[in-house]
């Protein structure tokens, strides 16, 4: 299994990921508060730039509407602790089943007509903004006026309720970006992942060649829908407070896909640096800007638009393939 | 509730369909002739909308008489937009021109938020609060300019592909790519006259609408999202399907803001997308494809 996980990769690459890991473990005790909180929402959007990267890089299925899946995960493990004192871990029992049950839903509604592309795109943004308005009205989620968990300030780090510290989130979101890493790569290597490539170079083809394409790319929407609900579970219990305007809204969604259009549609590497690029980026520009007494609300979106149009028209493949290329990291048997 | 109350809000529903059927009709020409999807749609449309409401607080231009002349500057923008930076996409994936228009869509909401400020802004002519009575039905004189304009810039574009030999040109490129680069048909060209046009049409549907509702920049997402809704439901590349689908959406947000609640009433619009994908895939009057 793992030789088969590492089959190809050339062995600096490996060294150099095992350098990573451990610099991401100790960094939390030389990081600054300021430092951490960035590097959790690093490693939060690389985490979920890699469950969309599972539709769209693997499988060729562009989702626009992330966000329903996130909010999903949220919204149904922030409730379950409101209102019945159930904890995030058996939450998640609940929502990643529910945000499944969405992708199913929206695979469904496109796969059987064959709506593809564009239009399976907009179907993903109508199903969360349709998603987004129905929690605005829905009472038991205190509707529009937000959601809001109980907060005090925690000496420990309770993990099995999601109560503690920064820090905690930190390895959380560490080890889940870690483990989809991998999960990934396992998947990629799979019989389904070559199917899935297939149906992303050409779905005619693949179809002709007998590859079931409605089953495969309705599975790569449920894995990808049911990894992103739990980012969902860990957004409420960090945030602590929950409105639909923000967690459903389309810029979270365009925000999400960031990173791996950045990094690389379709590589594995691509969110995780792409997530490094973009949020230390803007980070630092906020900073910048913060520091030279400029508040200008937009100021940062107008900074993404342009980098997004920059790697879009001069690396249309994103950054990583042009850096894994520099570094010599290419695989052997490609 | 009487009778007549629902007969007002139902026409001001058509009346208000009918500017958002022109809207989608830019996109969904873009669509047919281009290829290219306009994800920064709703957002050109804002462009509009601001121009028309500078015009008015500052020189007390009405927007019903600059619709021509910005409608014009939205051409120029769309023409040069097509032939800088979506011409070189037009042979790359789909997912590709997707995202370049999504970029194009952040940097225009961004620059009208920095420009113009997060607060909502209209315009009040003096004809704001007319309103004819026709038997027991009272019409917003705004509406029904709005809706009669809508009519006669459509009726202009269907009459321009119909009639004209730049039109005729149009349609050969939509028709077949390769067969009119054969025919010595300068499609790239073209193809910047199409978006140009399909801009043109967002332009004046955004200054009749900035009669009806007050624009925001966040406003150019919702109404991009609006837009596929429509040309969707319509049928994607039918011009006739464009204005039936924008009048459908207008009468069912219209009703559904008097049956239930005001803020819902894009739940309904999304509703019935979802239930065309269901039950009729390719449109109310688009034709089903082989694939």
């Amino acid at each position: 299994m793992i030789g088969r996980l590492i089959d190809g990769v050339p062995a600096r690459g490996l060294i150099l990921l095992g350098l990573l890991m451990v610099a991401a473990l100790v960094a939390p005790l030389f990081a600054s508060d300021y430092i951490l909180t960035v590097l959790i929402l690093i490693f939060y959007f690389a985490y979920i730039g890699q469950a969309w990267n599972i539709m769209m890089g693997f499988a060729g299925q562009l989702s626009l509407g992330h966000a329903l899946y996130v909010g999903l995960g949220a919204y149904t493990a922030a409730s379950l602790y409101v209102h019945f004192g159930i904890g995030p871990w058996l939450g998640l029992l609940v929502a990643v089943p529910i945000a499944v049950a969405a992708g199913a839903f929206i695979g469904f509604l496109a796969f059987r007509f064959r709506v593809g592309g564009v239009y399976f795109a907009i179907l993903t943004i109508a199903v969360a903004e349709f998603a987004r308005v129905g929690f605005d009205h829905l009472s038991w989620t205190a509707g529009s006026s937000g959601l809001f968990l109980p907060v005090k300030q925690y000496a420990t780090n309770d993990l099995w309720s999601l109560r503690g510290r920064p820090v905690m989130f930190y390895y959380l979101l560490l080890a889940a970006t870690a483990l989809a890493f991998v999960g990934c790569r396992a998947l990629l290597k799979s019989r389904m992942g070559y199917f899935w490539l297939a149906i992303r170079e050409d779905e005619e083809a693949a179809r002709s060649a007998g590859i079931d394409t409605f089953r495969y790319k309705m599975i790569a929407v449920m894995i990808s829908a049911g990894m992103t609900s739990f980012a969902g579970v860990v957004y409420a219990f960090y945030y602590n407070n929950l409105f639909p305007e923000q967690v459903f809204h389309i810029s979270r969604s365009i925000e999400m896909i960031l990173a791996p259009i950045v990094g690389g549609i379709g590589t594995l590497f691509g969110p995780v640096l792409g997530a490094f690029l973009l949020t230390g980026m803007a980070e630092t520009l906020t900073g910048t800007l913060a520091a030279l007494g400029v508040d200008i609300p937009g100021a940062k979106q107008v900074f993404y638009g342009i980098c997004l149009l920059a790697v879009i028209v001069a690396l249309p493949d994103g950054v990583w393939p042009w850096v894994a290329r520099r570094l010599g990291l290419t695989e052997r048997n490609k | 509730m009487p009778l007549e109350i629902y007969l007002n809000v139902a026409i001001g529903g058509v009346l208000t369909g009918l500017v958002y059927g022109l809207m989608a009709l830019g996109l969904s020409v873009i669509f047919g002739v281009v290829r290219v999807v306009n994800f920064a749609h709703g957002e050109m449309m804002t462009i509009a909308m601001y121009i028309a409401v500078t015009l008015f607080s500052a020189f007390h231009l009405d927007p019903l008489v600059m619709l021509v002349p910005i409608a014009a500057v939205l051409f120029v923008f769309g023409y040069a937009l097509q032939k800088a930076l979506i011409n070189p996409f037009i042979t790359r994936p789909e997912h590709s021109q997707f995202l370049l228009l999504v970029a194009v869509a952040i940097i225009m909401v961004n620059v009208l938020l920095i420009l113009f400020g997060p607060d909502a802004q209209n315009v009040q002519t003096s004809y704001s609060y007319d309103s004819f009575q026709i038997g027991p039905v009272i019409v917003d004189a705004t509406k029904a300019y709005a809706g009669l304009a809508a009519i006669v810039v459509a009726v202009m574009l269907f009459a321009f592909f119909q009639y004209t030999h730049i039109g005729t040109a149009i349609r050969a490129c939509a028709d077949s790519y390769t067969g009119a680069l054969v025919v010595g048909l300068d499609v790239k060209h073209l193809y910047a006259l199409t978006f140009g046009l399909g801009a043109a049409c967002v332009g004046a549907a955004g200054v009749m609408l900035v009669l009806i509702v007050d624009v925001t920049p966040p406003l150019g997402p919702a109404y991009t999202l609006l837009a596929f809704v429509i040309v969707i439901t319509g049928g994607l590349g039918s011009m006739p399907g464009a204005l039936i689908g924008g009048v459908l959406i207008g009468l069912t947000e219209a009703m559904a803001g008097l049956l239930f609640t005001p803020s819902a009433k894009s739940m309904f619009a999304f509703g019935i997308l979802v239930l065309v994908l269901l039950f009729r895939p390719q449109g109310i009057m688009g034709k089903r494809s082989a694939s």
